[in-house]
């Protein structure tokens, strides 16, 4: 469908939840808990690695008001993944609700359940836990071939081959190779090669992981949980706790911010296990702690990368050799290191060969798992601090060298099995953005001061649309009793504004005001299946559903309709909420149509379902451009702008997809210049609190101004392509580059802190 | 022990622990707006006015609330409302999870500030953290909210 004359598509309409949400009504998972749920506490290992001797939770349990304590000697001896994908998950099924051996600081113990917070931690003091502590493998660079194993047991099973080698803590190697990389290498004119390495991020959304359950008026189980995977999440809870599907129902409310965080399942198995034990309504919510340092993070990753670019500034070759820290358990981890290569290698089109290879690894440290951006902001940090170093040695602009390279529409992709690019805006988001920056004034520096120099750096990064072959949505809509319409999906809105969008396409197809339709979502009784809203598919995948549905159910109405006025279906149309003839004859409403057939006589409920699955991920880019003032007697680099003109085809809310930008920039910048997950040399999680973990606070960010350049994606929902991942990936090449322009310090190990400029700032000298 | 407060203009009597924090106690008597996103008092989603100025809810004691006048998002809703719309005008909820807390300290600065620049907007607001909106859309929202360019 072509995006002209839209009533609600391209409007910026604000959220339907926004108004409830923003003064404070009662909609997020604690929000709902019943008063009495049992609270639920985790007794967590102190330890990197240990094998329990024994535990004694005697005492604990005779303290008052403790309802449960459940050890590794409760649990079903099964495997599972926490990873929420759709199945057969790629991750390793390589963990149990708890076990005799423990694999990081924070790994769980015991689970203790009690009436309230005070008595189960006064209960899990209580417990006595004697381990036989051993040797943890700490550095992910030293992980493959350390003497400790992470994962020696015998029963640890995947459903693919990822090329996990546990023995050598290798949880899956990855290649992938089109052409003679080392040939075409030795042939170009220019070879830059480096190595970066992109850290540990934490999701740090506002609403820590929380789970609430129990078992309703026929015993099953209901979870009520902040997460963006409940149809996941049912599946992991059946394996993990050996009970039929059909036994669980997972309800998603609204929830505090995910970033990918909560496409992992966190507290959901032990307050079910709880409640399944107990037949008691349970709840668990992870303090801040517990969330940065027993939930998940960005992959660590050490990236080499070489590039080789020809006399005219052709880039011919593109290597990259992956190391990805996946922590302790391996949720996501042979994904994210082949989506390294993924969404960056088709960003250049004149490569000759092209290749990435790596192996994820296993540490004793928290897991690594998805977190928005998923390998490609780990990708893009590595190739467009190369393409940066290479536009050097070339002495071409650095934004000319993109616009030399890039793909064009219909090309196809040495990596991308044939398949054609059918919709970019690239070229145009590097122009506009260079222009909004003063890129030609301002490049590569300007010394405002004896102590101060600007510098201004860029990036450009792709992302998909989906998982192409393997994402699917579903959504139905239904004509109610009362001439209205309820659309049913199971995508699942964190806070990025799915339902709003979802209803804004069915309301355009559908030819009706929004108000007329509502929404249900993310209830696995109710909703279609959805994977959840991760790999930025919402749109792209749940939108197109969406709109087939309607498209669908709008030809039922007009049959309906023209049934009811005697008219054959060409002789009708649809117009202000009524079917009418062609030739004035009559008319009837909807609210006429869905009486007469749902109610009385009729049996009939009109509706409509439709399923979407993509054979193709189509990109949508981002040029992002950095200006940075450096302090050159400190190295304390401030963020002065930074401009991102964004191609994500048509933007069906163009209010909610520049917020969408506006946030996924500023998490960018975070990882550029603040974050960092860190452990001391015992395997402790250092950065446990907002006080040593900084996300960037109003002060931090400058001016972020962002842009669109809309392509038309002919295979997305009135053009639209995706949006929420591929902001976040250009801040921390193009801050480092601009910081590089400034002082001629080259930051390799993510953030760049005033420190490490200033030390290197010194070496120079 | 027992304190006294009033709470949205409602005078009441709670039983509170000598250790338990006013932002649990608020929650606990349907206060749901009241959130919370730290033990670090590094937030600021918990929010709330005690006579009139925002204070941080989780790091008071229960206890010290008494005698005084607590407004949560539900006392002020006119207000909030009004700005409310303004915010979601420009898209800048995502979650929402931090907007209550947000909201009580941007009407707390209206009545704090006269015609505060951005600079000043920032500063009073850098508390208040939020990790969905990356703040732009929430600047331009208060900036139309107080009618400041
Ligand atoms: S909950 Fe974070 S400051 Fe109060
Ligand atoms: S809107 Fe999610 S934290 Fe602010």
């Amino acid at each position: 469908m072509e995006a002209v004359n839209l009533r609600n598509v391209g409007h910026s309409i604000p959220k339907i939840d926004g108004l409830s949400i923003a003064t404070g009504k009662p909609a997020y998972t604690e929000d709902l808990a019943m008063p009495h749920a049992l609270v639920l506490k985790i007794l967590r290992s102190p330890h990197a690695f240990a094998k329990i001797i024994s535990i004694d939770t005697s005492k604990a349990e005779r303290v008052e008001g403790v309802e449960c304590i459940l050890t590794y000697k409760d649990v079903p001896k099964v495997r599972f993944t926490l990873a929420g994908q759709s199945y057969p998950e790629p991750s390793p099924y390589d963990r149990m609700i708890l076990e005799g051996v423990v694999r990081y600081v924070g790994d769980e113990v015991a689970i203790i359940a009690a009436v309230d917070e005070k008595t189960a931690l006064k209960a899990m003091k209580l417990i006595n836990v004697e381990y036989e502590v051993l040797e943890p493998v700490l550095d992910f660079e030293k992980a493959i071939g350390h003497p400790s194993v992470v994962h020696f047991e015998e029963d640890l099973t995947c459903n693919f081959d990822i090329g996990l080698h546990k023995e050598q803590n290798i949880v899956s190697s990855h290649e992938q190779a089109v052409g003679d990389v080392e040939k075409v290498l030795k042939d170009c004119e220019f070879v830059v090669e480096d190595v970066y390495y992109p850290q540990a991020q934490a999701h740090a959304m506002m609403e820590t992981y929380r789970s609430f359950t129990y078992q309703d008026y026929m015993g099953r189980l209901v979870v009520v949980s902040s997460t963006q995977v409940p149809f996941h999440i049912k599946r992991q809870l059946a394996r993990a706790l050996q009970i039929p599907a059909t036994k669980i129902r997972v309800i998603k409310p609204r929830i505090g911010g995910g970033f990918g965080g909560k496409q992992t399942g966190a507290g959901d198995v032990f307050a079910a296990l709880v409640t399944l034990r107990t037949g008691k309504p349970a709840m668990i919510i992870y303090d801040r702690q517990e969330t940065f340092s027993c939930t998940t993070s960005r992959h660590a990753m050490r990236i080499k990368v070489r590039l080789g670019a020809d006399a005219d500034g052709f880039i011919r070759a593109i290597d990259l050799e992956v190391l990805s820290d996946t922590g302790a358990y391996g949720e996501h981890a042979s994904t994210v290191l082949s989506c390294v290569g993924e969404y960056t290698l088709p960003l250049y089109n004149k490569t000759k060969a092209v290749r990435i290879r790596g192996n994820a690894v296993y540490t004793n440290k928290m897991p690594a798992g998805a977190f928005r951006g998923y390998g490609a902001t780990q990708g893009t940090f590595a190739l467009e601090s190369a393409v940066n170093k290479l536009a050097e040695r070339l002495a071409i602009d650095p934004t000319e060298v993109r616009l030399k390279n890039i793909s064009q529409k219909g090309e196809t992709f040495l990596t991308g099995h044939g398949v054609q690019l059918g919709s970019t805006a690239l070229d145009r988001c590097i122009k506009k953005g260079r222009e909004m920056i003063g890129w030609k004034e301002k490049f590569p520096r300007q010394t405002l001061s004896g102590t101060k120099v600007r510098g201004v750096g860029m990036a450009i990064t792709m992302q998909g649309s989906g998982i192409a072959n393997i994402g699917t949505a579903s959504a139905e809509i239904r004509l109610t009793d009362d001439g209205n319409f309820a659309l049913l999906i199971g995508a699942t809105d964190m806070g990025t504004g799915c339902d709003t969008i979802l209803s804004q396409i069915a309301a355009e197809v559908l030819e009706v005001p929004l108000d007329k339709i509502y929404v249900s979502a993310g209830d696995t009784d109710t909703s279609p299946f959805d994977p959840g809203s991760y790999a930025s598919s919402t749109t792209y995948l749940a939108g197109t559903a969406v709109l087939k549905a309607a498209e669908e159910l709008k030809g039922k109405i007009l049959d309906q309709g023209a049934k009811f006025l005697g008219a054959s279906k060409e002789n009708v149309i649809f117009e202000e909420l009524s079917v009418r003839r062609i030739d004035g004859e009559g008319e009837i409403s909807l609210a006429k149509i869905a009486e007469q057939t749902i109610l009385g006589m009729g049996n009939l409920q009109l509706a409509a379902m439709a399923t979407h699955g993509s054979q193709i991920s189509p990109p949508p880019y981002v040029a992002g451009f950095a200006e940075v003032e450096v302090d050159v007697e400190t190295g304390k680099v401030d963020l002065i702008d930074y401009v991102a003109v964004v191609d994500c085809g048509t933007m069906i809310n163009p209010n909610l997809a520049r917020i969408q930008a506006e946030g996924g920039i500023v998490q960018g910048i975070g990882m550029a210049l603040f974050e960092e997950v860190r452990y001391s040399n015992l395997g402790k999680m250092e950065t446990n609190t907002f006080m040593q973990y900084k996300i960037p606070c109003r002060q931090d960010v400058g001016n972020v101004r962002i842009a669109f350049e809309e392509s038309y994606e002919p295979s997305g929902p009135f053009g639209a392509k995706s949006i929420g991942e591929v902001v976040a990936n250009t801040p921390p090449p193009a801050i480092v580059n601009a910081v590089y322009n400034a002082v001629g310090v080259q930051v390799h190990h993510l953030p760049v802190t005033a420190e490490k400029v200033f030390l290197e700032m010194l070496k120079q000298q | 022990m027992q304190i006294e407060l009033t709470v949205n203009d409602k005078l009441v009597t709670w039983d509170v622990e000598n250790d338990e924090f006013l932002a649990d106690t608020l929650r606990a008597h349907g206060f749901l707006s009241v959130k919370k996103a730290c033990d670090t008092s590094c937030c600021g989603l918990c929010t709330v006015w005690m006579d009139g100025k925002p204070i941080l809810s989780c790091s008071i004691l229960a206890m010290r609330a008494h005698g005084k006048k607590i407004t949560t998002i539900e006392g002020v809703s006119q207000a909030a409302e009004e700005f409310a719309r303004i915010l979601t005008a420009e898209g800048a909820e995502q979650c929402g999870f931090c907007s209550p807390g947000f909201i009580m300290n941007v009407l707390a600065m209206k009545n704090e500030l006269d015609n505060p620049t951005e600079d000043e907007i920032i500063h009073y607001l850098t508390g208040n953290l939020c990790r969905c909106t990356g703040y732009m859309g929430q600047l331009r929202a208060v900036k139309t909210y107080l009618g400041v360019a």
